[in-house]
């Protein structure tokens, strides 16, 4: 059964314009499907329907009475609760902001807003983008739609699988060490990690801040070019974005690249990758190779210490940017008496025990309170890496851990600057293999960074990447390949994704639920 | 190298969070096969590499130094778990 809701958002957007559909129409189709499908899935973390349809209908009256309106307005947009939404619920899947209520908005939420695009619902993550896998969700599991017993990757994983299960168009994720490609790559859409400063970081609640970006997940190229042109651009309101104009991407997109030269890394294809994605890679190269492209083999001598860098750079910037937590200001705070009580005991267990130096010793109740706080409003995922950070910073440690991953950062940078003296784009696996089962790494945190063995060293260096599907495993599983570029080429990534996509068809499968 | 039992409690300390037994227990051997990972880096000659901390690599951005109105005091203390409408409560920080 064909419904509007297996449609592209280009697609969509050129009948909204052209008035052959309205946004309720549109809105309502993505409504079902996620009615319909979201129980299975567990994509969405808030759903309102009501809110969307008004929205929707808001746009069409002003669509018909001739009013201006945004680029993507009347068309459903899912955004990563990670982002602030003013006077609505951003929980980034922690316990600690259960109830937040943001005092703003995000500025790709404002630009969203403005756009007139229909705000459809909240998506699931790993707690504060942690994870892999959106198994460290305080609230619920999100699960693969082309396998509901594996897992959707992460931490985007609710962005990138309600694409995939046509709820929504289009979708807002974020990226810190592959959290928008590695959810792409598992779920089969097509992702973008931005260039580190081309879309603004303001209201995105911070992981790693030298590393987050936020982009698009979409059905194809041409879709995630469409929402990326939206929401980039310098921002007053963020310093680190940078101020440089933000190309017509889904003009552009269209023309394909021509003489373009491929890098093949050597290293990524080494030990540890599924011969099954292996085998796909290679033929998304005989691909490009028959559209004109040439193909060089590369290196980048650094690559193999990108998970051991970024495990120590992302965990010490978390430690400090969530440092904030602390029960006081806003957030989940434990119960006062409780702790009091605790502290009580303690020190009267101390006391009979003559115990002089632990009783010195003993937390004051304000940092009880913080400690308490922090350990009932926070996951397991979260706690490992407050610990790993606050280790890698702390004296003694820093310059064995922290300043030496920055150099090996530089190192991974120059590595990236050298190879694309030599080449126009960087093409090779986004994950090791297709989606693994749900519980299958929770319990060896190590297993689960080594996912991010292709997609971390693109936020250390600040380059941008694409995640799209180029095959299935023999298990029905999509699988994903990754295009890399230098920075600020957004646009020749896009093209060249979109290539492909013109001479083949796996961006236009879809599962079965 | 590994990680002692010890220094994952004195860690949680700084990084002010309590950690159960078991707790602590799962990270000390979680955290010690990380860091025993990280060894990876020390392979790496990095004596003469500049640190990188940021990949674009801008600083001092100015705004004017114009005043602009920010939120009141009333929209943030409404987020507080606890406040008495003008500061932020906490138990008692100074002695009994």
């Amino acid at each position: 059964m064909s419904s509007l809701a297996d449609r592209t958002a280009t697609e969509l957007l050129a009948d909204l314009s052209s008035g052959r559909l309205t946004s309720v129409e549109v809105t309502q189709a993505f409504v079902d499907r996620i009615e319909a499908h979201d129980k299975k899935v567990g994509a969405f973390l808030r759903f309102d329907s009501l809110p969307a349809l008004e929205q929707a209908r808001q746009v069409d009256q002003r669509r018909r009475a001739g009013q201006p309106v945004g680029r993507l307005a009347g068309l459903p947009v899912a955004v990563k609760d990670l982002l602030c939404s003013r006077d609505e619920k951003t929980t980034c899947a922690s316990r600690i902001l259960a109830d937040f209520v943001a005092p703003y908005d995000a500025t790709v939420v404002a630009r969203l807003k403005a756009a007139d695009a229909v705000l459809i619902g909240r998506t699931n993550l790993d707690e504060f983008a942690m994870g892999g896998s959106t198994e460290n969700s305080a609230f619920q599991k999100t699960r693969n739609p082309w396998d509901l017993e594996r897992t959707p990757g992460g931490s985007s994983g609710g962005a990138a699988a309600c694409v995939a299960a046509s709820m929504a168009p289009l979708s807002i994720g974020t990226d810190t060490g592959g959290s928008i490609r590695q959810p792409a790559g598992l779920c089969g859409v097509t992702g973008l990690k931005p260039t580190y400063g081309r879309v603004s970081r303001f209201g995105l609640v911070a992981f790693a801040s030298s590393l987050d970006q936020i982009g698009p997940l979409a059905s194809n190229a041409q879709d995630a070019a469409l929402l990326l042109e939206v929401i980039a651009g310098h921002d007053a309101y963020d310093s680190t974005s940078v101020d440089r104009p933000v190309p017509a991407y889904s003009q552009s997109v269209r023309q394909p690249l021509e003489g373009l030269t491929l890098g093949l890394v050597r290293e990524h294809f080494g030990e540890g990758l599924n011969g099954e994605v292996e085998a796909a890679v290679r033929e998304t190269v005989g691909v490009y190779r028959s559209l004109g492209a040439k193909v060089k083999d590369i290196s980048l001598p650094h690559s193999k210490y990108g998970v051991a860098a970024y495990y120590i750079i992302a965990p010490s910037e978390a430690s400090s940017n969530l440092a904030r937590y602390d029960g006081v200001h806003y957030g989940y705070r434990t119960d006062e008496k409780a702790m009091q009580a605790e502290l009580a005991a303690e020190r009267q267990r101390f006391e009979s025990a003559g115990n002089k130096r632990a009783i010195d010793e003993m937390d004051t109740p304000l940092v009880r309170l913080y400690r308490r706080s922090r350990a009932e409003g926070f996951g397991a995922e979260v706690k490992r890496r407050i610990i790993l950070g606050t280790y890698a910073l702390s004296a003694g440690y820093a310059d064995k851990f922290y300043l030496k991953a920055l150099k090996v950062r530089r190192l991974i940078r120059q590595d990236f600057d050298k190879a694309f003296q030599e080449v126009d784009l960087i093409l090779g696996p986004v994950t090791t293999s297709p989606a693994f089962k749900i519980g299958e790494k929770v319990n060896d945190p190590l297993a689960m960074y080594l996912v991010d063995l292709y997609t971390v060293s693109a936020n250390l260096a600040g380059i941008g990447g694409i995640a799209f599907p180029c095959g299935f495993s023999s298990g029905g599983l999509p699988i994903g390949v990754q295009l890399q570029a230098p920075p600020f080429e957004e646009d020749r990534l896009l093209r060249a994704c979109h290539m492909y996509q013109q001479a083949t068809e796996w961006h236009k499968r879809r599962p079965v639920l | 190298m590994s990680l002692s039992r010890a220094e994952v409690e004195r860690i949680a300390l700084l990084g002010r969070l309590q950690l159960s037994e078991a707790e602590l227990a799962a990270m000390t051997e979680q955290l010690g096969q990380v860091i025993g990972y990280m060894d990876l880096l020390s392979e790496l000659n990095t004596d003469d590499v500049e640190p990188m901390a940021h990949a674009v690599e801008i600083s001092n951005v100015f705004r004017p130094d114009e005043l602009t109105p920010s939120y009141d005091r009333s929209t943030m203390l409404a987020r507080a778990p606890h406040a008495d409408g003008e500061f932020y409560l906490v138990p008692a920080v100074l002695g009994d």
